[in-house]
Order: structure tokens, then C-alpha cells, then sequence
């Protein structure tokens, strides 16, 4: 039995189903994104975990506890929000003391903990400050030790960085993936930005419109999607349509190329998807599929180079790492295109 | 340029009004001796010692009203933005009733409710017609401290706040008590300083349920007496500035302790 299992919520406001159906196991110590567009039930999911929003039906458990119905205060759950939502009365050291002081820790166990805590974001000789005083990234930092002071067993984290500059937001949360490695702690993470949720996972839900799409690695998410949700959601994505030739074995046609997959697929036309890195400008080793496009215009981001390219009616991105001794093609060139047979997406 | 000196002259319009009766008073209160400015006015106040004993009983009566009032208002406005936000309008009707329902009514219809052959005789006792009382006073002072609190509350993230607190373990009472009510301090002291200035000047109730409050003391000596009215009028005024500088006191003070709204 995994340490936080989610069976079964479903979550109605109204009329409204908000989250249909969702499951989730999480193991000791792992590290889960909650990952979807705005309003799709992120939020409410983690509520339901911390216990701010009942569940309409199913339950949560936690180390084998049943906490469906328990208070929020009875779950020892730490929480960290958007907002920061730091005591604006209260010093750094004594938000951080927060949730000892209210358990009843003895004042000279309280002062250590809070040391340690504040060493551990990096805050040390911030104590005496007030929030308002500190930057946003701080004040966050500041809401993650008070969160992990009172050992929780779970921390959820609900768009911790999306207040913050962009800079602050990829260094804070390397920060935040390393402090959860070193103490171990089983973490739900909620963003809508799909770089933040593939970078710092152990694994990431996908949701739509209140459904788990996908749960699995970062790595599965991104080269195996399971719905064209999921794969239009998490990276960019090239589609092209193809006409079916032959549906038992799979043979389509993809601009001037044919290709056979080897699996059936339905009569008449699909969509065939495929990430901008799996093609590649002109021929290459491996690469069973070859088709004729042309070259739109031509991004030189630096180390890599973006192409945009039209085939057959259809534009599609392609990326290629900048080589010296290769310039760039020049818009308005015609150019032979490539990639493997296997990184076809058909969705 | 035009306009600018219109608001000078309205300005000094506004200065006129409310500084001449002041300066009136204070000059009138200083002339009990014939032909010099004395305190005598002042002194034979002072040494009254119905004046001690009216004036302390309503300093008690205010600090009880406003322990009360900050105790009715501080979780009733706290829990109508938390959990009830569309009964604010409501809530905010039922504080404004005190300003258009005159405390005259009130008095007698606490009078008729609580008499002596009612089911619950406050006005039987000296302290069940205090308690009347001090309840008459929390009303007269609902519509000032339930704005002022609602204002602070404005301030700072309540649901947010809350939710982190009990995240962090915290029940009902702790989260009002360490969480809201500190963040919302300013705003309640200024709640309490005018129910204070209010408390202190009432006349109509304690009069009414014949309690021994400053306000019929003021009546009394301004009916029987020539100067030392006037030196009432300035010591009242002086408590009531004071108050107010108190408030602003309190709020720079504080200000250290304030977030920015994020
Ligand atoms: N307390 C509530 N009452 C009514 N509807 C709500 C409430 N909370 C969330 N919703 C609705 O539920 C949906 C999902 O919200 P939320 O979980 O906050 O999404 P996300 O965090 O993914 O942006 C939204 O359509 C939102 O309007
Ligand atoms: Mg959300």
C-alpha cells in the first residue's frame, strides 16, 4: 500500500463536477506535480488532500490513516500558497515557530528547530525580520520552513512560484526539489507550467478539465503521451495530417512520404503529431521517414536553431542544435526533412 | 490661483467654526475669579469628588463595552468574510440600525423587557442595570467598531491567513486570537477609542436606567452651575483629542508590523 492514497474523489461545487473520478498513489518520499491549464481542478484536488474542501465522494488516506473527514488541523500536513501567506504581525523566527508554538513545544526545542529550519532556506540572521521586509522569493522560502518545521507528513505546494520573477522561479524551485530530497518528504506540487512540473518530478499528473489524464515520469509524459491533451499540453507539438492508405497495416501517407507503422489505424485521415527535436533537416541515419517541406523562416536562438517549415498545407517546428560549420537554410528554400518511424505520435 | 484662494478662505471659514466656541469656552471657563484668568473653574472640578466618581465609573463602563464589543464584532466580522461573504450587506444594515434607531427607544425597550416583573430582572440589581447598560452602550458603538474591523480585515488576506494557520495545527480560537485579532489590532484600537469618547459623553441611557455616569453629571452641573460647565466642555474635549491622538499614535507605531498587500 503506498504512503498517500487517493481513491475515487470526486468534488461537486454546485452542479458543478469539479474533479471526476481521481486517483492517485504516492509512495514514501516522492516528489508529484500536479500539472494542467487554469480551472482545471488542481487546486481543489490538494484542498481535498490538506482538508480545506471535502471530498463529494471517495476517500484519502495517509501512512494507512484514514483522513477523509478529518479537520484540517488534525492532518499534519504542511501547506505552502501562492500568496506566501506569512503572518504580517509576526516576525521570520516566530512564523516559522508557528506551528510549534501551537503544538506546545518547549521554547529552547522551538528556538532550535527554528534555526535549523532557517539554515536550511538559506535565511540565517533573517529571524528578526518582518515579512514585508524580505523579497518575494524569500518571504516563499520563509512559508516552506514554517511548513516543514512542524514535520509534516505531506507538504503541498499550490503554484508556489508563480508570483515570482522568472529568474527566482527556476532557481527556487531547484531549491525546493533539493530541500524535499534531503528530508525525504513525501510532496504534491500544483503548477500550470509544464518546464516547472518536467524539470522537479518524480512523476506528474496531467489533469483536464478534472480528470488524471496521465500519471507517469516526466520522461513518459513527454515522448509517450497518452491523450492529445496530454501531448498538446506538455511541449510543442507539430501536426500533420496524413491519409490513411492501408489501415491494417498501417500505411499512411505524410506529405511525399509513405510510411508503414505496422499497427491498424482507422480509414481516411489522422493526425499524425511529432516533437519539434524529432526532426531533422535533411537526411540522417536511422531516419526511415523522409519528406519535402519549405523553409519559412529561420529562428537562431543560439545553441539551437528553430525552423519553421510547411508540409503539405501543414506548418510544423523543427529544432536542430546550431553546428558552425552548417549555417542555417534560407527562408523561402525548399528541404528534405527527416525523423524516426517510431517518434510518430498518431493521436 | 482662483481657486486656491477660495479653499483658503473656506478653509479659514472651517477654522472659525470650530475653533471660536472652543477658544469661547476655554476663556470663559478660566474668568470664575472676578477681573483675572484663573483655574479656578478647573480646581473645584477636580475636588468634586462626584466628578471622580461619575467620571470613573464611565472610564469602567467603556473598557468593559468596548472588552464586549471587540468580543462580539472581531469573530462576527471575521466569520461573515470567511465563510458567509453574501450576509455582508446584511450584517452591515443590522450595525448601521444603532445611527437611525434613537438610544431613547432603545432605553425603553430595555426598560420594558428587563423590568423588574420580567422573566430576567436586570434593572432589579445595580449590576444587572450595568450590564444593561454597558449592552446599550456595545449597540451605540456596533456601527463604528464593526467598520473599523471590517476595514482591517480588508487589509490582509483572512481567508489565506487562516487556512495556513490551520495547516499549522491551529483550532477556531487560536487563529482568532493569534492570527486575526493582532492583524487587525489598529483597526479595533480605533474602533475602541471612539466607543470610548462615545461612552463617556452618553447621556440619554444612563440617565434613563439611573446609573451614576459622567454624561448626567455634565447635565447636572451645567444646569446649576456658571463656569465650571465650561471647564467640563474642555476637559471633554481634551479627552476626546487625546483619544484621537492615540489612534494616530497607535496606527505609526504598528505600521513597522504591517504588510504590503500582496
Ligand atoms: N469554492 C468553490 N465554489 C465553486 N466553484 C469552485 C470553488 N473552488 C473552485 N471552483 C471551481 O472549480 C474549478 C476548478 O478550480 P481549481 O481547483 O481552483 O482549478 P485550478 O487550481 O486547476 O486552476 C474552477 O472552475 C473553479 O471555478
Ligand atoms: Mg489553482
Amino acid at each position: 500500500m503506498s504512503f498517500l492514497e487517493i481513491e475515487h474523489i470526486d468534488k461537486s461545487f454546485g452542479a458543478t463536477r469539479v474533479v471526476k473520478d481521481f486517483n492517485l498513489s504516492i509512495e514514501r518520499g516522492e516528489f508529484i506535480s500536479l500539472l494542467g491549464p487554469s480551472g482545471c481542478g488542481k487546486t481543489t484536488v490538494l484542498r481535498m488532500v490538506a482538508g480545506f474542501e471535502t471530498p463529494s465522494s471517495g476517500s484519502i488516506r495517509i501512512d494507512g490513516r484514514e483522513v477523509t473527514n478529518l479537520r484540517p488541523n488534525q492532518r499534519n500536513i504542511g501547506m505552502v500558497f501562492q500568496a506566501y501567506a506569512l503572518f504580517p504581525n509576526l516576525t521570520v523566527a516566530d512564523n516559522v515557530a508557528f506551528g510549534l508554538r501551537v503544538k506546545g513545544m518547549a521554547r529552547s526545542a522551538r528556538e532550535a528547530r527554528v534555526a535549523e529550519m532557517l539554515r536550511l532556506i538559506g535565511l540565517e540572521g533573517f529571524g528578526e525580520r518582518f515579512p514585508f521586509q524580505l523579497s518575494g522569493g524569500q518571504q516563499q522560502r520563509v512559508a516552506l520552513a514554517r511548513a516543514l518545521a512542524i514535520e509534516p507528513a505531506v507538504l503541498l505546494l499550490d503554484e508556489p512560484l508563480s508570483a515570482l520573477d522568472a529568474k527566482i522561479r527556476v532557481s527556487l524551485r531547484e531549491e525546493i526539489r533539493s530541500i524535499q530530497r534531503r528530508l525525504g518528504i513525501t510532496t504534491i506540487f500544483v503548477t500550470h507550467d509544464q518546464e516547472e512540473a518536467l524539470s522537479i518530478s518524480d512523476r506528474v499528473v496531467v489533469m483536464n478539465a478534472g480528470v488524471a489524464d496521465q500519471i507517469g515520469p516526466p520522461f513518459e509524459i513527454y515522448n509517450r503521451p497518452a491523450t492529445r491533451f496530454v501531448a498538446e499540453f506538455v511541449g510543442t507539438l507539430n501536426l500533420l495530417q496524413a491519409d490513411v492508405l492501408e489501415p491494417t497495416s498501417g500505411r499512411l501517407r505524410l506529405g511525399s512520404a509513405e510510411v508503414t507503422l505496422g499497427r491498424p489505424l482507422p480509414e481516411g485521415r489522422v493526425t499524425v503529431a511529432m516533437r519539434p527535436e524529432v526532426v531533422t533537416l535533411g537526411r540522417a541515419e536511422g531516419n526511415e521517414v523522409v519528406f519535402e517541406g519549405m523553409i519559412d523562416d529561420v529562428h537562431f536562438l543560439g545553441s539551437v536553431i528553430r525552423v519553421e517549415a510547411s508540409v503539405a498545407g501543414d506548418r510544423i517546428l523543427l529544432d536542430t542544435f546550431n553546428r558552425p560549420n552548417l549555417p542555417p537554410p534560407a527562408p523561402g528554400s525548399r528541404a528534405e526533412f527527416s525523423m524516426r518511424k517510431d517518434d510518430l505520435l498518431i493521436l | 490661483m482662483r481657486a486656491k484662494i477660495w479653499s483658503w478662505v473656506a478653509l479659514a471659514i472651517g477654522f472659525i467654526y470650530f475653533l471660536l466656541p472652543l477658544i469661547g469656552t476655554i476663556e470663559f471657563s478660566l474668568r470664575k475669579r472676578r477681573g483675572e484668568y484663573s483655574l479656578d473653574a478647573y480646581r473645584s472640578v477636580f475636588e468634586d469628588p462626584r466628578f471622580r466618581e461619575t467620571f470613573s465609573y464611565s472610564v469602567a463602563m467603556a473598557l468593559f463595552t468596548i472588552l464586549v464589543g471587540v468580543l462580539i464584532v472581531v469573530p462576527t466580522a471575521y466569520w461573515v468574510r470567511l465563510r458567509f461573504p453574501r450576509l455582508r450587506p446584511v450584517v452591515e444594515f443590522v450595525t448601521l440600525l444603532p445611527l437611525v434607531i434613537p438610544p431613547i427607544v432603545i432605553v425603553f425597550g430595555y426598560i420594558r423587557l428587563y423590568n423588574t416583573g420580567s422573566i430576567l430582572p436586570l434593572t432589579g440589581t445595580a449590576m444587572g442595570t450595568n450590564f444593561l447598560l454597558m449592552m446599550g452602550y456595545a449597540t451605540l458603538s456596533l456601527p463604528y467598531m464593526y467598520r473599523a474591523v471590517d476595514t482591517g480585515l480588508r487589509a490582509i488576506d483572512v481567508r489565506t491567513l487562516s487556512e495556513a494557520a490551520q495547516s499549522l495545527g491551529a483550532g477556531w480560537p487560536v487563529i482568532i486570537a493569534r492570527v486575526i485579532l493582532p492583524n487587525v489590532l489598529v483597526a479595533v484600537l480605533s474602533g475602541a477609542f471612539l466607543t470610548f469618547a462615545i461612552v463617556i459623553g452618553e447621556f440619554v441611557m444612563a440617565a434613563l436606567l439611573n446609573r451614576p455616569a459622567f454624561g448626567p453629571y455634565l447635565q447636572l452641573i451645567g444646569a446649576n452651575q456658571a463656569y465650571e460647565p465650561a471647564a467640563l466642555a474642555v476637559i471633554a474635549f481634551a479627552i476626546t483629542w487625546f483619544c484621537m491622538g492615540l489612534i494616530q499614535l497607535v496606527s505609526r507605531f504598528s505600521a513597522h508590523g504591517r504588510a504590503k498587500r500582496s
